[in-house]
Formats: C-alpha cells, structure tokens, sequence
C-alpha cells in the first residue's frame, strides 16, 4: 500500500479522522479519499475500497472504468477518478527535473 | 521510499520562491489546500517569501445561500425529511438551522452519499425525502449518477450545486482585489480537466496552476505561477498529473450535462453570478424539490435575505480579509457557536484558522 500510505497519507487522516465524523456523516465536500478496489461487482457499478489502516468501504465506481487493484479517488461515495500510478511515482522526479532545469536556464 | 514529504525537496522549493523577491497574491478555491496551507504552516512560511494566499469561494457549503438553507427549513418544518452532508446541516439560517429544527422534532439526517439518502426513501415510501444537494462539480457527478438510476419518486433534490470557473471569473471582474494566480482545486478538476480554465488566463492574463492537496504540491503550485510571472506568461498549468488528466472524467462530464443545466446562480457574498449554478433539466422536473413543493417553498422565493450581523462570511469568501481580522473571529463566534458558514465547515476558512492557530 506504498502508493495510498506514502503518498496521500494526509488525506486518509483528514478524513477518517475528522472529529466527529462518523456520528456525522462529516464529509468535507470537495475532497476525496485515495483507496484501492479490492473487490468489484460483475456490473462493475459497485466496489469495496480498501483506504489502509483496515479501513474498508463500499463505493459506487459508475463514474469511471476500473479494474481490481486500480487506486481510485472516492468522493461521497463514488469513484471520481481513476489515479495514475506511474504519474504518482514519478511526480517527485519531475519535480527535480523542473527544478534543476531551471537550474540551467539560469 | 517515495513520498510527497520530501523536506529537502520542499526547503528546496521555498528558497527557490524567496530568491525570487516577489510580492504577489495569489488565491485557492478549495478548503482542502487551506487546510494544507494552514495546518503545516505553509501560509506563513510563503508570506515571509513575498507570496500571501487566500481562500475565495472555495467551500461549497460556505457559499450556500441564506435563501437555500430558509428553502430546506421550510421543507422539514412541513413534514418532509431532510437529508444532507453534515457541515451544511450546522450552518444557521435566518431563524434556525438544520440542525435546530432536528433538535424541535424535524426529520434531518446527515448522510455521507447521495446514495444514503436515496437508501431512506427506498426503506420509507411513506415519506418525502429531500437531499439538499450542495457542492462543485466534485459532487455534482454524484447527484447526476443517482437520477439516472430512476430512484423512487418519493425521493427529490434541492439543487445547490455550483460551478468554479464563473466565480473565478466574477472574482476579477468585481475587481476588489488584485490576484497574480489562481491555484486550481485538484479534486474539482478531476472531473472537468485543464480546458475550462483556459479562458481566465486568455481574457485576464492570470496564471493558474491545478494542484494537489500535499504540502509539496502546493510549494510547487506556487513556484510555478511565480516562474509564470517572471517569464511574463499566463497560462494553465497541471501540477496534479497523478490525478488530473487534461480532458477530465469524461463519463462524468457527459453525466452531468444529461441531467443538469446551467443557471444564473447568488453565492453567499457575492451578487448574482451568471451560469454558475447548476439546475436538473426539465426530464428530471419529477425529482425537483423546488418543482415539487413549488406551494410550500412561495413564501422563501419572496423574502429578503441578509447575512448574520456582523459576519464577515462575504468578505472572507471574495479573498479581501482573512478570518482573523472579523471581529467576531473566536470571539462571537466559535466552532461551537458560530455565527457565519466559514466558522461552521471545515472547509471554511474561519475554522481552519480556528482549529490549527486559536486565537
């Protein structure tokens, strides 16, 4: 779970740590969660999300075109977007290569 | 092992942005960047580097019309159930709140999806259920979804779904402040991609960059717009590539345009902004709450609003103060006891700098 744990690490404690928030359905509107899909149904409308920790849940995925194993981005509930695991990976690289380019230019 | 927590990385990047001896103002519409902003300490770290951000309308729940919350009071006071995300069900109207009214008897129930609460219709036909439905188009997807599944009709929607490039748009246009780029809200943009962004940088000349909700990703975001400003471009750039694709969620946006319709839309604080709301096309006029009690929501559709008094909500929302400077800010107004939505969401600003610095 490199990928949920390292990467997005701040967003699981955002929200499933959030104060009240299973009394409260406390959902933060505009952000979601990075989860994997460790279960999908034949119609591929529904899916158990595996967040890390043990934390597991039931979203709908007719929103995007998944696989088992994909990383998506859950959001009240439903997958709004499949993420890019090789993008991910390479977000730190690019971010030196941008840097140090710019270290050229100068 | 790979993280988004790189903190040579990050000094890295601050340094980079202090040499450049800029003085800029830069503004997010998302509570998820202030949050990051906030509680790692980025904002003052950037000030110190000549780079001051601020949160506009980003908060869906913040930028909820008075009219829209007295609209869903209404609705529980005659006997229908009340469904909604749990911030907006705290946020005090003119005479009460959600919330209040659950607490006088009312049927309101805090949901985590769209889906729970077409769940309570399914288990009570007996009842009317009304989902108040609220947020960018990071939600907006999911109301779309449900209707197109035929849920049962004792199940409506009180739309209040708002879209982000108008608002951006009417922030320039209002000209109260000057903004040297947008940083973009990632999850929003998830859905709709790079291109609805495009015409800000075109007719305003403002550089935007899409970014994700790491502190790395926000030092990022923020070097590249001052890296825009120095070479005198504007344009939109993707920091968020690992979740952001240049078209969007295709299937999503198609969606959306099935069931929904843009409309001239008011947002807390702001004068009417033209197609920045979201209203559900004439096919789905049966699942339409303002359709449907069109009698019992007459008398909301003639009042005169006003906001809370002495709330600065408006003025926090269009980015011309911070929350720290309202008066009423951990004074009058609380988590606990607060006075305007900023201080309710914890998307909105007031809370955020409530939570993380006090007083």
């Amino acid at each position: 779970m490199w990928f949920s744990s390292a990467v997005f690490s701040s967003c699981i404690s955002l929200k499933f740590s959030s104060k009240d928030n299973e009394e409260d359905g406390g959902l933060v509107v505009c952000l979601a969660i990075p989860g994997k899909i460790i279960e999908l149904d034949k119609k591929k409308q529904n899916a158990t999300v595996d967040y890390g920790s043990g934390t597991k849940r039931k979203a709908n995925v007719s929103l995007v075109q998944v696989k088992l194993g994909d990383y998506v981005l859950v959001h009240a509930g439903f997958a709004i977007q499949v993420l890019d695991e090789k993008e991910a990976q390479e977000t730190l690289a690019l971010f030196r290569e941008m840097l140090s380019l710019q270290d050229g230019d100068r | 092992m790979f993280s988004l927590r790189d903190k040579h990385l990050a000094d890295e990047i601050v340094s980079r942005i202090a040499q450049e001896r800029v003085h800029l103002r830069f503004m997010h519409v998302c509570g998820t960047h202030q949050d990051t902003l906030v509680k790692h300490g980025l904002d003052t770290l950037l000030q110190r580097c000549g780079v001051v951000i601020g949160q506009g309308p980003g908060c869906p729940v913040c930028v909820t019309t008075p009219r829209e919350i007295e609209e869903a009071i209404v609705l529980a006071s005659k006997g229908r159930t009340i469904a909604s995300f749990g911030d907006m069900i705290r946020v005090p109207g003119v005479r009460s709140s959600l919330q209040l009214m659950k607490t006088e008897g009312c049927d309101v129930r805090t949901v985590y999806s769209i889906e729970d609460a077409v769940s309570l219709a399914e288990k009570q036909p007996e009842k009317e259920v009304v989902f108040m439905a609220v947020g960018f188009e990071t939600t907006s997807p999911t109301t779309a979804s449900v209707l197109l599944q035929n849920p049962p009709l004792n199940f409506s929607v009180l739309c209040c779904h708002r879209v982000i490039p108008p608002a951006l748009q009417a922030i320039l246009e209002m000209g109260e402040i000057k903004i040297d780029g947008f940083i973009e809200p990632g999850h929003v943009s998830t859905i709709i991609g790079v291109h609805p962004y495009e015409f800000i940088s075109e007719q305003y000349h403002v550089p935007q960059v899409i970014a994700g909700f790491e502190p790395l990703d926000l030092l990022m975001a923020v070097w590249m717009l001052v890296q825009q400003i120095q070479q005198g471009k504007s344009i939109v750039e993707n920091e968020y590539t690992r979740a952001v694709k240049p078209q969007g969620n295709q299937k999503a946006q198609e969606i959306l345009s099935q069931v929904f319709e843009p409309e001239d839309m008011k947002w807390r604080g702001f004068p009417m902004i033209p197609q920045s709301g979201l209203r559900l096309r004439k096919k789905y006029e049966a699942y339409d709450a303002r359709k449907k009690y069109e009698d019992d929501l007459r008398s909301v559709e003639k009042e005169v609003f006003s906001e809370p008094t002495g709330c600065l909500c408006g003025e926090v929302l269009r980015g011309l103060i911070s929350s720290r400077h309202c008066p009423l800010f951990g004074h009058e107004c609380t988590p606990q006891n607060p006075i305007g939505p900023c201080m309710v969401s914890s998307e909105g600003s007031c809370q955020i700098e409530y939570l993380y610095t006090k007083k």
